[in-house]
């Protein structure tokens, strides 16, 4: 394809610089404000953070399924090195569903209740493989097996309403996969279900991705969800990302004040050492007038006048991990051991020990 | 399926029956009855006696009951205190007449509101919903006889273009005499049926074009057009559809007032007679008439919508 010098072979989807901005009575949202971020062949990508932080408007973005209130801008947009900033409406509708899929948070409405199984996939085939009639229908029959519902055949002709929420999850993921797509992007794919069927999805979604070998990028605010499935992990906070990584560079080495208050909220039972979990005080910042420093300024607390004064850039660690603060790790770390005896000195049950 | 519309149908019996106890006691309950339309202060007590053993009325009420609803079974509305005619006589020659009028002003009225409902909704914002949506609101507003009266003042009375009053000029009935007739009533009641059909078709829209199916269709790659025939539509007709049936009763009091204005030969100016002349038993034969087409305007409702949906039609067949 063209366009090869500036994508490196194996960079499947490239963001550069990507900012939406919405227009809503008379006040701008910006709800994601300049986004890099690059998916590779076989990646199982994880974009965490809280509810606002932009996470999803971030991929929808991407995939075109913004409103007609929303403005995207971006320095760089492409797919397998083709820019898809220059491409028509059209092309970019054909590109969905096809190349890229996404499926979404809640399966119970995620199809049309008036349409079967079958009819649904059948119109994905269509569209997107020219398969009709009986070549369809056997396709379609493959890949509900594929995503792990039982008896397929018999399932093509029932509504969605005779699905529980898991198997409407399986029937969207097999909707993606009758595309052949190369990237599916999934968006909170297991907040609606139960914990049992989260693990038994996630699981499905890995092992697409080495059967199908079509890139994954989860969308979720659980890191426990994230750890166990993804490879490589961006963490967004008010519009931004904070800080990329390999899954063991964030959950081993987090370099950033704000990943490491998130995995100070993950309860882990490997850690005895604080004993409560630790909550972040405060909530996300307003996206109608953000501040030009850091967003998460107000809530941390290694705060200095820096971070008020512009958008801290990127400290880039070995491998390929990065965090946006104004702070390496090493002087976060350095502030930490000066101040935790005093903490720990003051609070209730003093761990002075634990030192 | 037919077990649930023979189900629906045995249970309509007894509400029928109901409806039919309670006309009848309310009439009964009125403070002026039958006998006082058909007697005067000056009749002596002997020939009131005789006027009601001959109407029956001497009898037990319950017994009156049973007579009353027993020719009501076998079509027989009974007569007119006032006229003496037969109910049912007059009432196959003017429900036609209702029908003739109520019947295409709905379907227009339908048809366009869910035209423009349709655009409208999936316009949601635009210019072009906000003139639908403002007309509709507008319309909502005017009172059907308040619009006739401008029709009949400004084609009438000002342009002296049309005819306002009746259905035919008398010794004239040809087609394009009753069509000049026709015009100004079918207006009002178009008018009249189209608002309401259509803000319900808009915000019907716009709730399905909100739902998450049609934002995974995007996802998908369906065009616009795709969402908009195969899933936005069917989603919305469904509801709409159960409309239909629910405006079944407006085939016989759908146009009381439109009518009365016009003087049309239907329903309507029979019934408001009737009530100005304490008329029973006309009162009563419409009521139950109007109260049966709403029952059965109901089940062909739920049956209509069982049909659009297979998440009822599967609860009922359960």
């Amino acid at each position: 394809m063209a366009d090869t010098q500036q994508a490196p072979a194996g960079d499947l989807l490239r963001v550069r610089n990507l900012r939406t901005t919405f227009h809503a009575h008379r006040s701008l949202v910006k709800a994601v404000r300049g986004v890099d971020l690059t998916v590779r062949e076989g990646d199982f990508l994880a974009v965490v953070g809280e509810s606002g932080s932009g996470k999803s408007v971030t991929m929808k973005s991407v995939m075109g399924l913004m409103p007609d209130n929303a403005d995207v801008e971006a320095d760089e947009l492409t797919f397998c090195g083709r820019d898809m900033l220059a491409m028509s409406d059209e092309e970019r509708r054909r590109m969905r569903g096809g190349e890229i899929a996404m499926i979404f948070q809640d399966p119970m409405t995620s199809l049309d209740p008036l349409r079967t199984i079958g009819k649904h996939l059948r119109e994905v085939l269509k569209r997107h493989r020219g398969l009709t009639g009986a070549a369809a229908d056997t396709e379609a029959v493959r890949v509900l097996g594929q995503v792990g519902i039982p008896s397929p055949e018999q399932r093509l002709s029932q509504y969605p309403h005779e699905f529980s929420g898991g198997m409407r999850q399986r029937v969207l993921i097999a909707m993606a996969l009758c595309c052949q797509p190369k990237l599916l992007i999934a968006d909170e794919p297991t907040t609606a279900l139960d914990v049992t069927i989260q693990a038994q999805i996630l699981d499905l979604l890995r092992r697409l991705r080495d059967e199908a070998g079509m890139s994954v990028v989860l969308i979720s605010h659980d890191l426990g969800v994230v750890a166990n499935v993804c490879n490589r992990v961006a963490v967004m906070y008010g519009g931004v990302i904070m800080e990329t990584g390999t899954v063991d560079d964030i959950f081993l080495r987090p370099r950033h004040p704000y990943t490491r208050a998130l995995l100070g909220a993950v309860p882990n039972p490997a850690d005895r050492r604080h004993g409560r979990l630790v909550s972040i005080p405060g909530s996300a910042p307003s996206l109608v007038d953000p501040p030009d420093g850091c967003p998460f300024a107000d809530r941390c607390t290694y705060t200095c006048d820096r971070c008020r004064q512009a958008m801290p850039a990127f400290i880039a660690y070995e491998g390929e991990q990065t965090a946006r603060c104004v702070f390496t790790a090493d002087e976060l770390d350095r502030m930490d051991r000066t101040r935790r005896p005093a903490e720990d000195a003051a609070s209730h049950d003093a761990k002075g020990d634990a030192r | 399926m037919a077990k649930y519309i023979a189900r629906r149908l045995l249970i309509a019996i007894p509400l029928l029956l109901l409806i039919s106890i309670i006309v009848f006691l309310l009439m009964r309950a009125a403070p002026y009855d039958a006998i006082d339309a058909m007697t005067t202060p000056k009749m002596s007590e002997e020939t009131i006696a005789a006027i009601k053993a001959q109407y029956g009325y001497d009898q037990p009420v319950w017994v009156q009951y049973f007579a009353w609803l027993g020719g009501l079974l076998q079509g027989n509305f009974g007569y007119s205190i006032v006229t003496k005619s037969s109910i049912a006589e007059q009432l196959a020659v003017r429900i036609p007449n209702t029908i003739l009028l109520v019947l295409p002003s709905y379907l227009v009225a339908y048809v366009t509101a869910i035209v423009l409902g349709l655009v409208a909704g999936s316009h949601r914002g635009s210019r072009l919903d906000h003139v639908i949506d403002g007309i509709a609101s507008v319309l909502i507003a005017v009172p059907s006889f308040w619009l006739a009266m401008l029709l009949i003042f400004v084609f009438g009375y000002l342009l002296r273009a049309l005819p306002i009053v009746g259905m035919q000029t008398v010794g004239d009935g040809s087609f394009v005499d009753v069509l000049r007739h026709y015009i100004l009533p079918f207006v009002t009641l178009t008018i009249a049926f189209l608002p309401d059909n259509l803000r319900y078709v808009r915000s019907s829209t716009i709730t399905q074009i909100t739902q998450d199916y049609v934002m995974v269709q995007e996802a998908f790659g369906a065009k616009r057009a795709e969402i908009m025939f195969r899933h936005v539509c069917r989603n919305v007709l469904g509801p709409v559809l159960t409309r239909l049936g629910m405006a079944l009763p407006m085939l016989v009091t759908g146009a009381i007032i439109t009518e009365t204005i016009f003087s049309w030969p239907g329903v309507g100016p029979y019934f408001m007679t009737a009530i100005k002349g304490m008329d029973y038993p006309i009162v009563m034969a419409i009521l139950i008439l109007s109260s049966t087409l709403v029952i059965i305007g109901n089940l062909l409702a739920d049956v209509l919508n069982a049909l659009a949906d297979p998440r009822i039609r599967q609860g009922g067949a359960r």
